[in-house]
């Protein structure tokens, strides 16, 4: 067979695919992770009190959340064979301890899958108080599948659980120690907790551009609330976790915070950079230094004092190059940017109700509202470019590089483009659907939200129900 | 420890054969219905059928993939090491097609549809023959264990491995229509019920010749399974080749709920001797099973985690058949959407 490809250096072309593959399935992943979860307070709520904007909005919720699961489980299925296709000698080496915590997360993904579709054919076969129940699982399948995932990317930071005997081969495999590594349970929480603030804040956001544009009603307003109100409890709390994830890493991964913090050499009293650059001869310009709040927030009891490990102290070959350090020193300023913004916006909401007893409905709340989503989006991808980009040229820790992991295949540049091309494709078709879903349910008026035969996951159309199709065909 | 694993393995291969590749299969059906009206009752019967347990017939691969690369990592890591070419090509047929049926539904103007339809049944086709191909490359053991990559194209572009590919489009598309016999009859549609039964026996017939073709195919290029076919797996092979005669007999006659039984236990004997051939390796003459295994406590893991799934999954599986069962009952009473 003629060689029908360029032949090109397959690992920066690897490195662009999964970054791209994996940062296009995160933000379908919040959506399954919490959108279960607000369904069912909305669910709740339709019991509890009788309250039918409440159920349309639970009903919609669940049709909306089946299109995005389906397609988040086709992205997800493209990452278990780029997993081999891309890095095949890391999975050679060392799929006997990093799969275990997939092999965890498969269980969850089946059993989320499954419930998805019992929650959407519950609507008429259940009576309500059962068929709500139908829908836990779908919440604790994806909190479970959240910890599982995060804990093998927790495993590539803080490998642990196994030994690598003379032949090179992993021996000595301990499960436990593999998913309950140090790195895993700040990570897998900051995750999880991402997930429902990206959630709230995407769902809210698309309620509040509505109401913008005059749609005010009680449904509006519900939806609104339901997935801010999550947000807005999950924004805090993000900080607070976020702050302590950031100091175990000052702790225990000291080149990837020495990028975080672009401190090219050790020293105590270092200044937090807002943005700024690293240069390749180790000098730092640009960017507003504060002085000594790097250390002091590093650690407080020590203060000032506190001495950052800074990139000299590690060997070339094994920390971040300077094009990296200065990735992630950029990504860490717009998360916390972000965050803080996000911070700042959930207060406003939360003074309101404090003092008003209502949500804010001015004009500038709801516009901020309005691109919250996007903003949340964009701090959770910075958050994953601070921890991957932070960990390079390491693939495994201290244990096994990028380029070592890599194919050999040269044709990888073509695939890369395709799956670009393939998932702008799908992103649009998705956007589009969703739009034209709501678009349907609103001129079907109440009661539109319980249709359930055009759901992926959702029961056939009975044959006897007139097919748009078939008028479409005879008519 | 290793052999339990393996047969776990070959259970979520089965399995994915079984309903992945009936999936598969209606996709190929839809996509030979022909133009718009003609095509329109073959394929709203696919589109009932294939409704709702859609994803969880899909989750088997994700099952196989990792349970490949947890115990058998060296294996996951040659296989996708020599095979970039057509497990590249499944990947993004399974884009095409996982999101299209996820599109499909929603999407209300038939022109629209009809596209999102042919990129549904091109992958439908494109993907079965891909994983059928990669089969076919490891049966013939060109896929080197160690991390030393085989050839990227000659590795599945030769008579195995296309054997292999065009063997799973036929069989998904025999099996599917075995199942659409059922599914039409059970809607009560008698003129689909022909039009399925009919392809059926087609399909079953040229599955029957690919099979038998294929037999000369493996004596000249993957003798060590042909040599396995022919002395350990011969039961096997010789009780699919039963069910398959069997099936088109019961097809003949009308008796379509054990033709699809029967054609279930033909594919399955086939996927199982591939497996009892290949036995004790898990690429043939390179790696043995044995070899590939990961330590214990990972293999325990995956066994623990399999059992869970069993005792979870199966009645969450049972529930939303029953409700599937009792819902289509209850919507044909409801007044249909205005």
């Amino acid at each position: 067979m003629p060689q029908l490809l360029l032949a090109v250096d397959p690992v920066p072309w690897a490195r662009a695919q999964m970054a791209f593959t994996l940062a296009t399935h995160i933000i379908l992943v919040p959506l399954g992770v919490s959108w279960a979860f607000m369904a069912l307070v909305a669910n709740y709520r339709a019991i509890k009190k009788d309250d039918a904007d409440a159920l349309e909005l639970a009903q919609r919720w669940s049709k909306y959340m089946a299109v995005t699961f389906a397609v988040g489980a086709v992205t997800g299925t493209v990452l278990t064979f780029e997993f081999g296709l891309l890095w095949p000698k890391f999975m050679d080496k060392y799929g006997a301890a990093f799969g275990i915590p997939f092999a965890v997360e498969g269980l969850f993904f089946f059993l989320e899958a499954i419930f998805i579709a019992i929650y959407i054919y519950g609507w008429k076969r259940l009576k309500p108080w059962h068929h709500f129940w139908t829908g836990v699982p779908i919440v604790i399948a994806g909190i479970g599948g959240t910890v599982s995932v995060v804990a093998a990317n927790a495993w590539m930071n803080e490998p642990a659980g196994f030994t690598v005997n003379s032949a090179g081969k992993v021996v000595d495999v301990a499960p436990l120690e593999v998913i309950f590594n140090k790195a895993m349970p700040l990570e897998a929480v900051h995750m999880l907790i991402a997930a429902y603030l990206v959630g709230g804040f995407l769902i809210a956001s698309v309620y509040a551009a509505a109401m913008l544009r005059g749609r005010r009603d009680r449904y509006h307003r519900l939806g609104f609330t339901i997935a801010f109100t999550v947000a807005a409890i999950a924004t805090p709390v993000q900080m607070l976790v976020g702050d302590q994830l950031a100091r175990w890493v000052y702790n225990n991964e000291p080149t990837k915070f020495a990028a975080i913090e672009l401190v090219p050499k050790t020293a105590d009293d270092v200044p937090e950079t807002l943005f700024g650059h690293l240069n390749s001869d180790g000098t730092v310009s640009g960017g507003i230094p504060i002085p000594g709040v790097a250390s002091i927030l590093s650690d407080p009891t020590t203060g000032k004092d506190t001495v950052i490990q800074g990139l000299d102290s590690f060997p070339e070959g094994s920390r971040p190059n300077t094009r990296q350090v200065n990735t992630v020193h950029l990504a860490w300023d717009v998360m916390v940017g972000l965050g803080t913004l996000l911070m700042l916006l959930s207060l406003w909401y939360g003074a309101v109700w404090l003092f008003k007893r209502r949500m804010p409905e001015g004009k500038w709340f709801l516009r901020i509202a309005a691109i919250s989503g996007v903003l949340s989006v964009l701090a959770m991808e910075a958050g994953w470019v601070i921890t991957e980009v932070g960990r390079q040229p390491w693939i495994v820790f201290g244990e096994m590089k990028v380029t070592a992991a890599a194919t050999g295949n040269q044709g990888v540049w073509a695939t890369f483009l395709v799956i670009v091309a393939l998932y702008t494709g799908v992103a649009l078709t998705l956007v589009l659907i969703l739009r034209a879903m709501a678009r349907r349910f609103r001129e079907r008026g109440p009661g539109g939200g319980n249709d359930e035969a055009d759901t992926p996951y959702g029961p056939r159309a009975p044959l006897s129900t007139p097919d748009p199709d078939l008028q479409e065909v005879t008519s | 420890m290793a052999e339990a694993v393996a047969v776990v393995l070959f259970i979520g291969i089965t399995a994915y054969a079984l309903f992945g590749g009936a999936d598969f299969g209606a996709g190929f059906w839809d996509l030979v219905a022909g133009g718009a009206a003609k095509g329109k009752r073959p394929r709203a019967v696919v589109d009932h059928s294939i409704g709702p347990v859609w994803e969880a017939n899909h989750v088997w691969l994700i099952f196989v993939l990792v349970v490949l690369w947890t115990a058998f990592s060296e294996a996951y890591g040659s296989i996708m090491l020599t095979l970039f070419v057509p497990l590249s090509l499944a990947a993004l047929g399974i884009v095409l097609r996982g999101s299209s049926f996820a599109f499909r539904k929603e999407v209300y103007r038939t022109s629209s549809r009809r596209n999102f339809g042919a990129a549904f049944a091109i992958s439908s086709v494109l993907v079965p023959f891909c994983m059928g191909a990669v089969a076919g490359a490891v049966a013939s053991g060109r896929v080197p264990a160690g991390g030393k990559a085989g050839d990227p194209w000659d590795s599945w572009i030769n008579p195995t491995a296309i054997l292999g590919g065009v063997l799973a489009v036929v069989v998904c598309a025999y099996l599917a229509a075995v199942y659409l016999v059922w599914d039409a009859k059970r809607f009560g549609d008698e003129e689909m019920t022909e039009y399925y039964r009919r392809r059926a026996i087609g399909a079953a017939f040229v599955a029957g010749i690919v099979a038998f073709a294929g037999i000369f195919v493996l004596r000249d290029d993957a003798r060590y399974v042909f040599d396995g076919l022919t002395s350990r797996a011969l039961p096997l092979v010789i009780l699919s080749a039963i069910c398959g005669v069997g099936s088109i007999v019961l097809l003949v006659r009308h008796n379509h709920r054990f033709a699809r039984v029967l054609a279930i236990g033909a594919v399955a004997s086939v996927v199982i001797a591939w497996g009892v051939a290949q036995w004790p390796y898990m690429l043939p003459e390179t790696l043995k099973v044995s070899q590939a295994a990961a330590p214990d406590p990972t293999l325990e893991t995956v066994l623990i985690v399999f059992v869970i799934a069993a005792i979870v999954i199966l009645p969450s599986l049972g529930l939303l058949y029953v409700l599937d069962q009792k819902g289509l009952v209850e919507v044909e009473e409801a007044t249909p959407p205005a």
